[in-house]
């Protein structure tokens, strides 16, 4: 294996910038002549805005401008569009509402921005923004999906009747009844899945700056797609043209999804740049960003499974209303439809499914893509749905799941719900896992924790995900108004080292590394002498960003692809160079040999030759030695796997402490396996944080209760258990590299582990149900209802 | 410490005036702050209420320290303040006068990781990074401390630093490296 | 935050005269409640008066029958004293709970209990322990410091100076965190003392109080038993996102008996 290649757990090259302080992230940037701004957000939750008076604001010293909806409609400035349109059963498009990055007429939640306070200082900025007066004609709101499908609910949106933005269906109703029909036994449950805020440790910012002499604006933003920010925000909000608009994301503190939206301030700050010709700087404060990122998650499910004697799954049926909250976010409607519906054939052989999703508007933050978005929930329900059809049919939960697994020669297998698997092994990463968690002895864990007065229970999850998203024209066909593809660029520089220009994005997932690990790989080049470049559409040609982990299954096949046609290239100058014919070139760790010949130049050399051709092959062959490549996958992957997880509850407090937890994915194959790890790690410590500790609460009146890190309970080193992770590896077909993408896996696998262990431990109780999160006094009363 | 007086005046206060005294105050009168900032002697002007985190990334240009949060839950920015781990949003720059401030800039020395640092990269104990300066310098008052720590005493200690990509498993083993080589003197 | 005068006077005294002359000053201690409460912009003092300065407010003395503490004493230095435990362990422990290791670092003994948030550990101790608040003015038993939400017996011009914590024959506390922020959602000091069984509970009402029910209870038998049975009524208990005061009541309980089996021989 070559050093530090395909399949090596290198260290990161990343790293020492952060461990050093050294980072630059978008709030340690800081341009001549900055200011600052401050957003006025509505502290109502539906008004009309009767008034906004800001003149007392604009006359305290230190203040630049002060400025509001109606300016920026003044200026032209279109809504932020949505990325994504969803159909109605009856054909008929979803309700597609406008959304101005500030209102002009209406407020629609706590948060919605109001007015931005221009300043030479933050602290000036927040003192005058108190002085802005909004008359708020207050309108009732409807808070959540009980309001807001309650009949007679007011209304967020007139051209959204009933509150709903889409009726949508997906599957084969008339299959599907006839299976119920047929049913020897029948499951079913009602779920909620829990609102969650995605919480990356770094808050969003942005930076808008105007060059004037060059008609020139930059956009420094925490994104995890610049390119498709310059596209939404010049194409559909400004007007701006790509080449006058540079949109940089440096370092970025985590996303989890909520970086991936076209936001507010974005355009609010480019918007103003030019308006007052300084840099203006915009920073969320963490109780800001409770009111200002997108959410994520928040449905309520029915869902029903048939079966027949043996347990066979032969019919699913759902039922499915999400939040999208008050406007429609980039992404939002694709998420409960498209990423949610698609996936609930699961792991399972279910021949006949069909599944009806409302998306509902509320008074309440926009809702989009979280960490899984849409799979999570789809893998929440079923895996739920799954252990109560076991105890209807009188199964092992293990059993039940491996007489309805897909079986391995059974691929590909074409789902009823529009995917097909292309490859998997479900019942070999069950069969891991039981063994890595020693599932056998759990027995005699349990009487352990028993004898110092603590309830123990195990669970299980087999979930699966579509990933790499996503192939453009299925996208497409299904309601996508972009390219889903990536780009990636290798230029090789005249004494050999690599500069990769790559349309993936790295906010921790390690790209500067596991991408030169592949360009070290294909050619030979020494690991260090590769620089991974992102994050700048001044710099990088195109791409589609960083989201549904699928940097590795597409942006690395890119790369890869564009590798490719440089190891051509060089083989052609090789051949020349050793007046040799092109076929007999073999390139291997960085040599160019002719084959059964000890006649070879180096890579390094070849390049040399590209870019100072004195002897070159002029005449069929350009100098230079620089190569792009975009790549549309042919299918998604199918990353899948089983999660174990234990659970110990005490009794007398309700309190659920997570003891063991053990992963086996197949994500195919494995860049760097230590990188592939943290993301399981991270992933799981984010699906127990849904299930047991994380939850948005909004009061009837639409105030966000759980608006800040006080009351939001992200877990804790102390909250979290050691993993046992493992990989089991059927690698993807359809693409070069084999991968299928591991950024999200832990929290789609790990909440309904982790709810049906602690079902399973409070079994003797006979509690058959408990909704996320399963918090200390939930458990509690849980207990309590079934001791009466 | 020197029981130093400090009398940090304003003209008025804006927050509870109306619009029209607010239009009319002048501005902050600014304070004058000496400290020493990773061994080096410095000062500069702040307002009354400049937080140190605020002093450390805005005045002296050390981004290193970041903020996470506005309710002291995140850790990103713990410094050192005489030697003790401190979350630097939550005092004031005044408050650091004739202090002795150490940031993860002023960690490594003459171009040298410290063995925390080192540990951190070697075992894969950050992803994207943000937390990561505040997990070092928390870890670092842990092991002066605690020369020793087990995982339960790491994981307990690092109750107030929060990271969201981790999953925390690779903190709490660099945490322990990083000690070990400390212990050993390397 | 919104603007303020600073001060960081180098006595008692002078602490006071700006105190004296400034209607909405406060006081800072460690601030780890003041500071981000002004940062939300929640509280607005005209001025703010610095005790860091003032030499002798901070220190850990064994005066025989009692360990006296300096108001200005950090979290973290009452945890890791040898004097304290070695003379009362149960309040190493309870300063060792409170927050996080910064907040440790930073907040302090006088802070805390002027304060007197319902949530706060360190109430629980000074009620439980029976101990005596010395102020610049007088002294004041616990029993009558605390007098609700926010509010305790001190005057507008008074200045906490020391907490002196008569030593137990064995004391305990066993705390419910709050899983986000770590203040109490309920936490319960119990404690056998020459002046009598006494068992303080912080987190669950409007400020610290003592579970007079518990305490007979736990009179005629220092065990865990003894509890079994005895209630508290949600009636007046504090009631959150985190937990309802129905909830609390029942911690109260499942704290107490906790407090009590490890108070050990």
């Amino acid at each position: 294996m070559i050093k530090n290649g395909m399949g090596a757990a290198v260290r990161r090259k990343e790293d020492y910038r952060f461990i050093t302080g050294n980072g630059q992230y978008v709030d340690d940037i800081n341009r001549p002549n900055q200011v600052y701004a401050y957003i006025v957000r509505s502290p109502v939750a539906h008004a009309r805005l009767a008034s906004v008076d800001t003149a007392a604001a604009r006359a305290v010293p230190g203040v630049v401008a002060v400025l509001t909806g109606a300016d920026m409609a003044t200026d032209g400035i279109g809504g932020l569009p949505c990325g994504w349109g969803i159909h109605n059963k009856d054909g008929s498009p979803m309700a597609e509402p406008g959304h101005p990055p500030l209102a002009a007429e209406v407020v629609r939640y706590v948060g919605d921005q109001v007015a931005v306070v221009i300043a030479e200082s933050k602290a000036i900025a927040r003192d005058a923004s108190e002085l802005v007066e909004v008359d708020y004609d207050e309108l009732p709101a409807v808070a959540g999906l009980v309001a807001a499908s309650a009949d007679g609910a007011a209304l967020v949106w007139d051209e959204a009747p009933g509150n709903i933005c889409y009726d949508w269906e997906i599957g084969d109703q008339a299959a599907t009844e006839a299976a119920f029909a047929s049913a020897k036994q029948i499951a079913s449950i009602d779920v909620v899945n829990n609102r969650l805020i995605a919480n990356a440790m770094e808050p969003r910012s942005a930076i808008g700056e105007y060059d004037s002499g060059k008609d020139e604006h930059t956009l420094y933003t925490t994104s995890q797609n610049p390119h498709v920010i310059r596209l939404l925000m010049g194409a559909f909000v400004m007007g701006i043209p790509e080449h006058k608009l540079r949109v940089i994301a440096p370092d970025v503190g985590g996303g989890f999804g909520s970086k991936i939206f076209h936001y507010a301030e974005e355009a609010i700050v480019t918007w103003a740049a030019k308006k007052i010709k300084r840099p203006i700087k915009w920073t969320a404060e963490r109780s800001e960003s409770f009111i200002s990122d997108a959410h994520g998650r928040d449905h309520v499910t029915h869902a029903e499974m048939a079966m027949d004697e043996n347990g066979i799954f032969v019919g699913l049926r759902v039922s499915t209303r999400a939040n999208l909250g008050a406007y429609l976010s980039t992404f939002g409607p694709s998420v409960p439809t498209y990423l949610y519906a698609t996936l609930l054939a699961g792991t399972y052989k279910t021949p006949a499914i069909y599944a009806e999703v409302k998306g509902m508007f509320t008074n309440t933050v926009p809702v989009d893509a979280y960490r899984g978005a849409g799979r999570p929930e789809a893998s929440y329900l079923l895996e739920r749905l799954v252990d109560r059809a076991a105890k209807v049919a009188g199964l092992d939960p293990i059993e039940i799941r491996r007489r309805n697994f897909i079986q391995p020669d059974e691929f590909p297998y074409q789902t009823p719900v529009a995917l097909e698997y292309d490859t998997g092994d479900y019942g070999a990463a069950v069969d891991k896992a039981l063994e890595l968690g020693d599932y056998d002895s759990f027995d005699k864990r349990k009487a352990e924790s028993a004898g110092r007065g603590k309830l123990r229970g195990i669970g299980i999850s087999t979930y699966i995900e579509a990933c790499g998203l996503a192939p453009s024209n299925i996208a497409g066909a299904l309601g996508a108004r972009a390219g889903l593809y990536e780009a990636g660029t290798v230029r090789v520089n005249p004494t050999g080292s690599v500069t990769v220009l790559t349309g993936s994005h790295s906010h921790g997932q390690g790209h500067e590394t596991t991408f030169a690990q592949l360009v070290t790989e294909a050619l030979g080049v020494d690991f260090d002498l590769v620089e991974i470049v992102h994050g700048d559409t001044g710099k990088v040609p195109f791409g589609m960003g960083t989201y549904g982990s699928r940097s590795a299954a597409v942006g690395g096949v890119a790369l890869v692809n564009a590798l490719e046609k440089i190891r051509t290239k060089a083989k052609k100058i090789a051949a020349h160079l050793l007046e040799a014919s092109e076929e007999d070139i073999e390139f291997k760790e960085g040599q160019l040999t002719v084959a059964g010949t000890d006649k070879a130049v180096a890579f390094s050399d070849v390049a040399m030759a590209a870019y100072v051709p004195h002897n070159y092959p002029l005449e069929t062959l350009e100098p230079g030695l620089e190569e792009t490549a975009f790549y549309d996958p042919k299918n998604f992957t199918f990353p899948a796997g089983c999660h174990i997880c234990e659970v110990e509850i005490d009794p007398d407090t309700g309190v659920v402490d997570v003891v063991s937890f053990t992963a086996a994915d197949d994500f195919g194959r494995v860049i760097n396996p230590m990188i592939v790890e943290g993301q399981v790690h991270g992933g799981v410590a984010q699906g127990i944080g849904q299930a047991l500790y994380e939850q948005c609460i909004y009061d009837e009146s639409g105030q966000l209760m759980s608006g800040s890190l006080m009351d939001y309970c992200l877990p804790k080193a102390d909250n979290i258990p050691d993993f046992s992770v493992t990989t089991s590896v059927t690698p993807c077909t359809h693409n070069v590299l084999g991968v299928k993408g591991c950024g999200e896996a832990g929290a789609i696998g790990a909440p309904p582990a982790v709810i049906n262990a602690v079902l399973n431990a409070l079994a003797k109780y006979e509690v058959d149900d408990i909704q996320m999160p399963a918090t200390p006094e939930r458990v509690w009363r849980a207990i309590q209802s079934a001791a009466k | 410490m020197a029981a130093a007086k400090a009398v940090h005046k304003k003209t008025t206060r804006p927050g509870a005036a109306g619009p029209e005294e607010l239009q009319q105050q002048d501005g902050l009168m600014p304070t004058k702050v000496s400290l020493t900032l990773n061994g080096e002697a410095v000062s500069t002007e702040v307002d009354s209420r400049t937080l140190l985190v605020e002093l450390i990334r805005e005045n002296f240009i050390k981004t290193g320290t970041h903020v996470g949060c506005d309710t002291s839950q995140c850790g990103a920015c713990v410094v050192h303040v005489d030697g003790r781990s401190v979350k630097s949003c939550t005092m004031l720059a005044l408050q650091a006068e004739g202090a002795d401030i150490r940031t993860i800039e002023g960690v490594a020395t003459d171009g040298e990781l410290h063995p925390m640092q080192e540990a951190f990269r070697e075992h894969h104990g950050l992803q994207c990074g943000y937390c990561t300066p505040g997990m070092i310098m928390s870890a670092l008052d842990l092991v002066k401390n605690n020369p020793d720590p087990d995982d339960r005493e790491i994981r307990e200690w690092l109750e107030g630093n929060l990271c969201r990509c981790t999953g925390y498993q690779n903190i709490v083993r660099a945490v322990k490296a990083g000690a070990e080589a400390m212990r050993s003197g390397e | 935050m919104y603007e303020f005068n600073y001060h960081r006077p180098a006595s008692l005294a002078e602490a006071k005269e700006i105190l004296a002359a400034n209607d909405e000053a406060k006081i800072v201690a460690g601030g780890m409640t003041l500071l981000p409460t002004m940062k939300m912009r929640l509280a607005q003092p005209s001025d703010l008066i610095d005790l860091s300065a003032i030499e002798g407010l901070d220190g850990i003395k064994d005066t025989g029958s009692a360990i006296e503490i300096g108001a200005m004493t950090r979290h973290a230095d009452v945890a890791s004293s040898d004097v304290v435990k070695a003379a009362i362990p149960a309040l190493a422990k309870l300063a060792d709970s409170i927050g996080d290791a910064q907040v440790r670092n930073r907040g302090t003994l006088g802070g805390s209990i002027a304060n007197s948030d319902p949530a706060a550990d360190y109430p629980a101790a000074v009620l439980g322990l029976g101990a005596t608040i010395r102020t610049d003015q007088r002294e004041i038993s616990a029993d009558d410091y605390f007098l609700g939400m926010f509010e305790t017996a001190l005057a507008a011009d008074e200045l906490v100076v020391a907490v002196s914590f008569p030593k137990p024959k064995k004391a305990a506390y066993a705390k419910f965190p709050n899983p986000a922020s770590r203040y109490a959602v309920v936490g319960v000091m119990v404690a056998d003392t020459d002046s009598g069984l006494r068992v303080a509970v912080t987190g669950a009402g409007a400020c610290a109080y003592r579970a007079t029910a518990f305490e007979e209870a736990l009179s005629s038998s220092l065990s865990a038993e003894a509890l079994e049975g005895l209630t508290t009524d949600s009636a007046d208990l504090n009631s959150d996102l985190h937990a309802s005061a129905e909830y609390r009541a029942h911690l109260v309980g499942v704290m107490a008996k906790r407090a009590v089996q490890s108070l050990g021989g």
